[in-house]
């Protein structure tokens, strides 16, 4: 079926492979019913289950919640926190300070962008050397089409990314550390260094790319889990500034923006017919 | 102190307060002094995203474009989504969100539109170039974009072209015999056997936008702005219909669910 006829079957009625709420009765989620068989599940657990269809063991639950954790800063500075501490200040509500801050989150240089292009890249390339390929040759040609590896460098500072021992400790001590996407995620940036891209260090995007990929997370599937990472960093944003005088998060002078645009010039049309023009100046 | 740097903006202080403007500059325009009456939303519109005053053409093609995006009307999945938030009370801004989130994709959003204008700007006016697209499209970037699965700016589900859309592209063609709407009307045969569907309003949006000089990450916004006053008053609309009267469909749990009756509901509930 195609065109109109494709449509036409599908009005009025969702199908769905993943769940209904039978309203006075129960619901079921991903084949099971939530209140009698998913009862007992924790939030992530029951995340994951909706976007994998699978369970994952305690130890792993602990490091993917530790995921969020680790990277869970109440720093309104950042862009996406600095969103939900302006709705803050504003007064909007906190649900539209979070899903903006949580949609600003999918940037290109930092959160989901770098996080789903390194979990795509190391299992790109697993397949790669698994397949007689060379490390070198792949993360070349990364870094000659896009300028950059995705995982490797932050946009405001070049230094070691603090999150990354805590979290690796963490999955040492969970037995989690060894895994071949992860060992790739450190070849990588020991292969970048070697070639004279310190610069380039590994950061959160690519480490926590190989704990997922050997976890058994697909890409597409990191890309779900990451959607919440930064909220619990987030609240506390906009909490802090709704407790200040409204408007008081980075208020920005006029002299505050250095213009560089085109000099003063004059609108090119004339008055549009029908407009008042009696003493309409406000000067 | 930490400056931000505009092209766009300058606003000179008032003489007793450095955080209220007392005059305000849209590249090099005096926005209230001068601009106010005698420049359209169109003008303002175009002067933000070229940093140029539009020329009467630009100005008629943009009014053309606003009024044939502005209501995609509720058939449309950004309209029923900004409804969805309407009908249950969300604020207003959660209307406008879901239909930027749901409008926001490449089937009939401004993703589809982005990449459109790309093709735009790989194959300019070269049906041989447009002709090898679609036989061979090219592979999107990686990142968080799930592919399009049809040539973008056509219609997947499509039979013939649309007539407004049609009108649209005829429109927008009359103003300049030069351009890419233009071309597009007089080739629209050849482009749609090519791409193996009609021609969709986000193929028009594309040329119209191109035509207007903007990038494709400006045409994506824009067509995303140009589309929300529709998903706003139908969003209002539907509030006060009220939840009742919307309907709430069926739903019919399919393999990899637990087999089961159908779960339907006549009624809006606490779901």
């Amino acid at each position: 079926m195609k065109g109109p006829e494709l449509l036409r079957a599908c009005v009025g009625r969702i199908r769905s492979r993943v769940g209904a709420v039978f309203p006075t009765s129960h619901a079921i989620f991903r084949g099971k019913n939530l209140h009698a068989e998913l009862g007992d599940a924790g939030w992530l657990d029951l995340y994951l289950f909706g976007i994998t269809g699978r369970r994952f063991s305690a130890p792993q639950l602990r490091l993917l919640e530790a995921v969020w954790t680790y990277t869970s800063y109440p720093d309104s500075r950042i862009w996406n926190n600095r969103v939900a501490a302006l709705a803050g200040s504003t007064r909007s509500t906190g649900n539209l300070g979070m899903t903006a801050a949580l949609a600003v989150s999918e940037a290109r240089i930092y959160g989901q962008g770098p996080g789903y292009r390194a979990i795509e890249f190391l299992v790109r390339l697993r397949v790669h050397l698994d397949a007689g390929g060379a490390l070198g040759a792949m993360v070349d040609q990364e870094l000659a089409e896009r300028g950059s590896v995705a995982g490797y460098g932050r946009p405001v500072n070049s230094g070691k990314d603090e999150r990354i021992e805590p979290l690796l400790a963490l999955a040492r001590s969970l037995g989690l550390a060894d895994g071949p996407h992860l060992k790739l995620a450190f070849s990588v940036e020991e292969y970048l260094a070697a070639a004279g891209h310190r610069q380039l260090r590994m950061n959160y995007a690519a480490f926590i790319a190989g704990l997922s990929a050997d976890i058994g997370l697909s890409p597409r599937d990191h890309y779900y889990f990451l959607i919440p990472v930064f909220l619990a960093g987030m609240v506390p944003c906009y909490l802090d500034a709704t407790q200040r005088s409204e408007g008081s998060l980075l208020p920005l002078p006029c002299d505050g923006v250095a213009y560089v645009g085109p000099s003063k010039r004059t609108w090119p049309r004339p008055e549009r017919a029908g407009v008042n023009r009696s003493d309409a100046s406000g000067r | 102190m930490q400056y931000l740097q505009s092209r766009i903006a300058l606003e000179e202080p008032e003489p007793d307060n450095p955080f209220a403007a007392r005059a305000a500059y849209c590249s090099g325009y005096d926005v209230y002094g001068e601009m106010l009456g005698r420049a359209t939303w169109a003008d303002m519109t175009y002067l933000l995203f070229r940093g140029e005053a539009p020329s009467p053409a630009q100005a008629a093609a943009l009014d053309i474009l606003a009024v044939a995006l502005g209501n995609a009307g509720p058939r449309d999945s950004a309209v029923h989504a900004a409804m969805c938030a309407g009908v249950g009370g969300s604020v207003a801004a959660a209307s406008l969100m879901a239909a930027l989130a749901v409008g926001s994709g490449s089937l009939g959003g401004s993703r589809e539109v982005a990449l459109a204008m790309q093709a735009w700007r790989d194959c300019k006016t070269d049906l041989g170039a447009w002709q090898r697209r679609w036989a061979s499209p090219p592979r999107e970037p990686v990142g968080v974009w799930l592919p399009a699965e049809h040539p973008v700016g056509f219609d997947p589900h499509g039979v013939s072209t649309a007539t407004p859309i049609k009108q649209t592209l005829a429109r927008l063609a009359a103003l300049d015999p030069h351009s890419r709407c233009a071309w597009l009307l007089a080739h629209l045969v050849e482009m749609e056997r090519a791409a193996g569907h009609p021609l969709a309003m986000t193929g028009v949006a594309a040329a119209a936008l191109t035509d207007l000089g903007l990038s494709p990450a400006a045409g994506e916004m824009l067509y995303l702005l140009l589309r929300l006053p529709g998903a706003a008053a139908h969003a209002l609309e539907q509030a006060e219909v009220g939840h009742k009267r919307f309907p709430f469909y069926e739903l019919k749990l399919e393999e990899a669910a637990r087999p089961g009756p159908t779960a339907g509901a006549t009624e809006g509930g606490d779901t």
